[in-house]
């Protein structure tokens, strides 16, 4: 009840309507200052709509690469001379993880070299890998053409290859690849298989990009001693299926703790080698995206700083242009909290009209990104509750001053002011 | 009733002391006709200002029906000029891009009177000083005289225990001015309205029952005119064109 005549004495609805005719009376005035609010929620709602868009179309293709992955690399060092790892995996490290750490469903070696590769028309410079028959148990590719890479032919060393489509269509000119010839670092191999187009990329190298052989074949007959260190072989990574997401962490402790073993490290001292599951590189784009979100945000959020500086600077000049009107209203018994209503009251009609105008022209800029296919923009409930309520804060914030200067006024004063 | 003891009203202007008001007291009955009258200088506007609890005083007390209003804060201030003032201005400060009847309901905005009720009030007002025809014109389409009638509906809507006006015929020519006059007449005859107005000018000031001279912010004076004279806007119309007819010649 007392909360119902705080309000009936504010006067609500007599206040916007005093606001809306002090508004209209100066219409270019005001349309400038709503601008400027416009494009700063606008700003923020596109931004923020695109980058959401962009982590979750990230965070999708990454966690499209496989579910319960665990990779093993050299962690790479990227110096004078080019790429290298401070130790090498070996082969054996492979075979002791496979025989030493439970819940492994599959695991993968593969080692992964530039070649040369040519058909009888084209040559290129390509990433060869030797991998396992088992490999498409860890890895989400899908053959689309022919078969994969069996136990025979590992066993054989076999000299076949499967392609990722792009690499299969370039090399041979657009031509049927399977069962051509081609020759990688000179030796003749036979295409068996080819993969659907995926589209994903894994940082360095597209999906569609990739030369397989049997692992067996890429020692034996192409990569040779270049494929070893101090007399052993060596892998440039393992990947690991664990049988369920629960184990995920411990295959990957139990693994460090091989490794360590393996090569004669303590645990003090840090391990020369990436051990890490999808999820964590998953949380990590995430967390990359989203801090990328929040700075496009953040860069938005100062447009819509300057939009609610705008409107301060149009609310003193309205407070001190009516300067008689508001000695007026105070001589015959408008109180300090009345007149602070009405300009604020006048400050956010502006405000809430520039939150929503600009919800509106942000929401069709991101949608003209996601149709012009640029990116695919997600407009959230929530970013458009935080644009709006920004707006309305700013509003609050940049009307208190002015609107107080003008509550202060004595009347007199006011009346007398030229 | 208003009675004010002792008042005093000191400005600072760039480090001089100025006293506009230098100790006035006077007191003004219900239903009295009053004109103030001074030089310029003299501090009937601060006088007025201070009555109208548009100013507040530098020392002194004033009462306003028994309630001591130079101990009020602002909002008790405000409550005082939404229900006990109606003041009329010699600029006559209607709000542009508003219309008499609007003008006119603005005190009802702010004393809490209904919408409904607001709308009757400012009509009736407006038809008692004659402008019954004009509710819905802009200040810019009326004349001096009728802006200031506009005024004076606003002063009385309120219905207010004093009427205040400070010069309000200070910028009408004198057949519009005695117009203002009749008005004021009317309204302390037929309503018993306490007016008190200020003027510099004697003629104008002779139309009430009293007269308090002020001078250097004291009084100097005061004058009880025997018989006040009625505001006759056709005589003094015939007077100016006399006037003119004489220069003519």
């Amino acid at each position: 009840m007392k909360l119902f005549t705080f309000f009936k004495n504010l006067n609500i609805v007599g206040n916007v309507k005093i606001a809306l005719r002090a508004l209209r009376a100066n219409m270019l005035r005001s349309s400038l200052t709503v601008l400027g609010i416009v494009i700063g929620v606008a700003a923020v709602v596109a931004l923020l709509s695109i980058g959401k868009g962009a982590t979750s179309s990230i965070t999708d293709s990454v966690s499209s690469m496989g579910s319960n992955l665990v990779s093993i690399s050299a962690q790479m060092r990227f110096g004078p001379g080019g790429v290298s790892s401070d130790a090498s995996l070996y082969y054996s490290d492979y075979q002791n993880i496979v025989s030493t750490v439970s819940g492994i469903r599959e695991a993968v070696p593969s080692y992964s070299a530039r070649k040369t590769i040519s058909s009888t028309t084209r040559s290129s410079n390509a990433s060869v890998t030797g991998v396992t028959a088992n490999y498409l148990d860890v890895r989400s590719y899908t053959i689309a053409e022919g078969r994969f890479i069996a136990a025979s032919d590992y066993t054989s060393d076999n000299q076949v290859v499967v392609l990722g489509s792009q690499i299969a269509s370039d090399i041979f000119d657009g031509l049927a690849p399977l069962g051509r010839k081609l020759t990688i670092g000179g030796k003749d191999f036979t295409v068996i298989g080819v993969f659907a187009a995926s589209g994903s990329s894994t940082g360095m190298s597209s999906g569609d990009e990739v030369v397989l052989i049997p692992l067996s074949t890429a020692y034996d007959k192409v990569f040779g001693t270049s494929a070893m260190s101090n007399g052993k072989r060596t892998v440039s990574s393992i990947y690991i299926s664990a049988s369920s997401a629960d184990v995920v962490d411990s295959v990957i402790s139990d693994s460090e703790l091989v490794l360590r073993s393996d090569h004669g490290l303590t645990l003090d001292e840090t391990l020369p080698f990436s051990v890490s599951s999808q999820a964590q590189a998953l949380e990590t784009l995430s967390t990359v995206s989203s801090t990328l979100t929040a700075f496009l945000g953040a860069i938005a959020a100062i447009s819509l700083l300057v939009g609610g500086i705008g409107i301060m600077n149009i609310e003193l000049v309205s407070v001190t242009e009516r300067t008689r009107e508001i000695g007026l209203r105070k001589a015959v018994g408008a109180t300090q909290r009345i007149i602070l209503t009405q300009f604020m009251i006048e400050t956010m009609t502006l405000a809430v009209m520039g939150g929503v105008l600009g919800i509106l022209l942000g929401s069709a800029i991101a949608e003209a990104f996601t149709l012009l296919g640029l990116i695919t923009a997600k407009i959230t409930i929530d970013t458009l509750v935080l644009a709006f309520f920004s707006a309305a804060i700013i509003g609050i914030f940049f009307g208190i001053y002015p609107a107080y200067l003008a509550s202060k006024l004595r009347p007199i004063v006011a009346l007398r002011y030229e | 009733m208003i009675e004010v003891k002792d008042l005093t009203k000191i400005y600072t202007l760039g480090g001089d002391e100025v006293r506009a008001l230098d100790g006035v007291s006077l007191k003004i009955n219900d239903g009295e006709m009053v004109s103030i009258m001074g030089p310029s200088g003299s501090g009937k506007s601060t006088l007025m200002a201070i009555l109208g609890c548009l100013d507040i005083p530098t020392s002194g007390q004033y009462f306003i029906d028994g309630q001591e209003v130079e101990k009020m804060n602002e909002d008790e201030l405000a409550f005082i000029r939404a229900h006990k003032i109606g003041f009329v201005f010699q600029q006559f400060n209607l709000l542009p891009r508003t219309d008499a009847l609007e003008n006119v309901m603005l005190p009802l905005v702010y004393d809490g009177t209904n919408p409904k009720e607001r709308m009757e009030r400012a009509k009736a007002a407006l038809e008692l000083v004659g402008l019954g025809e004009r509710l819905h014109h802009h200040p810019n389409q009326l004349s001096g005289g009728q802006q200031q009638r506009v005024a004076i509906a606003r002063a009385l809507v309120n219905e207010p225990s004093i009427l205040l006006a400070d010069e309000p015929t200070g910028n009408l020519d004198s057949k519009t001015g005695a117009e203002i006059i009749a008005i004021f007449q009317k309204l302390h005859r037929e309503r018993h309205q306490t007016v008190v107005y200020v003027t510099h000018d004697p003629f104008t000031a002779r139309h009430t029952e009293r007269i308090i001279h002020l001078a250097d912010g004291q009084v100097k004076s005061e004058e009880i005119v025997a018989e006040p004279l009625i505001a006759n806007p056709f005589r003094q119309k015939d007077e100016a064109d006399a006037k003119k007819m004489e220069v003519s010649k």
